[in-house]
């Protein structure tokens, strides 16, 4: 069964990560720009971190078989800094035209100041003269109000919600999200945020259509491989192949393929072959020997 | 030195290949893109194009013809877009919009090394495959260079393969070091342009430095590495190149036999006569560095056992 896990921060990811995704079948991921860990200090560190992640993680990506693709956009955190925030809404544009480029994400609230609100506001005006979906990232802290008043932003700035994915939800958020139209995505983190058995609750509770499922794996403790984890474990305990599709594949390529820039033939039909066009042999090391596989 | 109009003439080449091959909408943006890209060639305009272009022309391959290929090569000697896209030439036609004044053509050097560390991978591919139609060819050296670093190897192809530029342009440090990375990474020499007039004793040097280093860990060495030793072998890397041509594998045996044959001292020419009919192959211009890994050449395939 194919698998896309729609939030992967790869970039701090180790090559055993991505072999492991391959091989449970994660065929695409989506790479949000996001807070590496520590404040940027300058506009360039920025545009570099984008490049990055559109050039050279891709490439990874690809040596593996997996399709990446990128949200673009100024994280809630990095908002706070008014000069290094101006600096970034200025060369946005620029990146979230780029290919494979499918929102504008992740945005949203951290600590829910006027700063955070006011980026937030104007990066959704972009995604609408853009035309891409957005992916909100919802705070940790006060996260039911922070939701709730992210929405209530997004329905101001007349985006409509199913081109839009909220994120990070849980129990305390799903009910809302959901019934105002909104993509729900369901971060599924080893110890903390939501973890699978309560996964299981919320789709037999709410259904599978508008729910989505990912790993949000970063440089901290979060484990690549809970999507396809979470979808075996709705599947042990009984959730149809249909309602497991969905939240572990399809409401994601939904969701995200309404930038155009994603779509299902981008991996039907490429196979793993680490020598030729994306997949150089740079990142073996040492003689060994790059994998070529034929896809069916 | 050029001017003005050598520009115009390679947009005009790679429009013509876009006009027959993308819909008239297609052309229309392209074109109007270039207006804007010319009369402002340092705003935005030019970068979001070239991000927007694919979606706008496609990706599908050019597959030029030969008559296309043939005035490709008469308009910028040893420029050859056999592997190009749609994309690529539509991201190159723009990026030369904006050289279009004199001023735009001032700041090009600046302005390719910007969207060059600005580009997504794909974007990257196009402005590097570019190389040889810009203007000011040496200020983009840098720009060059950085594509030559890149560990990532459809990077590093886009300037390697299948351009004059780097045999024009490189230094002899970085023209070696381009060549030794070709074979470090597991890619081919054979696209490399103007590779054997370039080659160098240095070059040599570092090359069998290489091999020796890779036989000592126990590792195959490419064949094609013979090529830029046998002219500058001498007796000096004789045993080295006696070695390749005894090899039971049929393209190191090859590759063994053409590098003693440009080599070409009395011992070298000695031993290559122990396999006559490989040697008469050589001489009669059939087996070429080009066609070394040729199964065609069929009678080769298997060569006597030699001392
Ligand atoms: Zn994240």
């Amino acid at each position: 069964m194919p698998f896309i896990d729609p939030h992967a921060h790869m970039i701090s990811r180790t090559t055993d990560d991505y072999e492991a995704m391959a091989a449970a079948g994660i065929v695409a991921v989506i790479e949000p720009a996001f807070w590496i860990g520590q404040a940027r200090t300058n506009v360039g560190s920025y545009r570099d971190y984008l490049s990055h992640i559109l050039g050279f993680e891709r490439f990874r990506a690809s040596q593996f078989g997996i399709q990446h693709y990128c949200c673009i956009g100024l994280n809630s955190k990095e908002a706070n800094n008014e000069a290094l925030a101006e600096d970034v809404m200025e060369i946005l544009p620029e990146f979230a035209t780029k290919e494979g480029v499918v929102a504008i994400g992740e945005i949203g609230f951290d600590e829910q100041t006027a700063l955070e609100e006011k980026y937030f506001r104007l990066q959704l005006d972009l995604a609408r003269e853009l035309d891409l979906p957005v992916m909100v990232h919802t705070p940790h802290r006060d996260k039911k109000k922070g939701a709730s008043r992210s929405m209530d932003i997004i329905i101001e700035h007349n985006l409509a919600p199913n081109r839009v994915v909220i994120d990070h939800v849980n129990e305390e958020t799903v009910r809302e999200v959901t019934e105002r139209g909104f993509w729900a995505g369901f971060s599924i983190y080893p110890h903390s945020k939501m973890t699978a058995p309560r996964m299981l609750e919320i789709v037999r509770q709410y259904g599978a259509d508008q729910l989505i499922v990912d790993s949000a794996c970063d440089w901290g403790i979060s484990d690549p491989l809970s999507v396809p984890k979470t979808a075996e474990l709705l599947a042990a305990a009984g959730v149809s192949a249909d309602d497991v599709r969905k939240v572990t594949y399809g409401n994601a390529l939904a969701a995200y393929g309404q930038s155009g820039q994603m779509n299902e033939q981008d991996w039907a039909s490429t196979a793993v072959d680490q020598r030729s066009r994306y997949d150089g042999n740079t990142i073996l090391r040492g003689g060994q020997d790059p994998r070529v596989e034929e896809k069916s | 030195m050029q001017d003005g109009s050598e520009t115009a003439t390679r947009m005009g080449l790679l429009r013509g290949w876009l006009a027959a091959r993308v819909s008239s909408e297609a052309l229309q943006w392209l074109d109007d893109q270039a207006e804007k890209i010319a009369a402002a060639p340092d705003q935005r305009v030019l970068t979001m194009a070239i991000g927007l272009a694919p979606r706008k022309v496609g990706k599908a391959p050019l597959d030029l013809t030969a008559q296309e290929l043939a005035a490709a090569a008469a308009v910028r000697p040893g420029f050859n877009a056999r592997d190009w896209s749609t994309d690529q030439a539509a991201r190159v036609f723009l990026l030369l919009a904006s050289a279009a004044s004199s001023a735009g053509e001032e700041g090009f050097a600046a302005r390719l090394d910007r969207l060059f560390r600005s580009g997504e991978i794909g974007e990257q591919l196009a402005l590097l495959r570019g190389l040889p139609l810009y203007p000011r060819a040496e200020a983009n050296l840098a720009t060059a260079g950085e594509g030559i670093r890149s560990a990532v190897q459809p990077i590093f192809e886009a300037v390697a393969h299948n351009s004059p530029y780097p045999a024009e342009q490189f230094s002899e440090a970085m023209w070696n070091q381009m060549v030794v990375k070709t074979l470090f990474i597991n890619s081919t020499l054979v696209p490399v342009v103007k590779l054997d007039e370039r080659r160098n004793a240095d070059l040599a040097r570092m090359l069998v430095d290489y091999a020796h280093e890779r036989w000592a860990a126990g590792r195959v060495v490419s064949p094609e590495l013979w090529r830029c030793v046998g002219p500058f072998a001498g007796n000096r890397y004789l045993d080295d190149l006696a070695r390749v041509f005894r090899s039971a594998d049929r393209d190191e045996h090859r590759a063994g036999a053409l590098a003693l044959s440009e080599c070409a001292t009395p011992e070298a020419l000695a031993l290559l006569d122990a396999d006559g009919p490989l040697a008469a192959s050589i001489r009669a211009g059939e087996l070429t560095w080009d066609r070394l890994y040729d199964a065609g050449i069929a009678k080769l395939s298997d060569h006597p056992s030699l001392p």
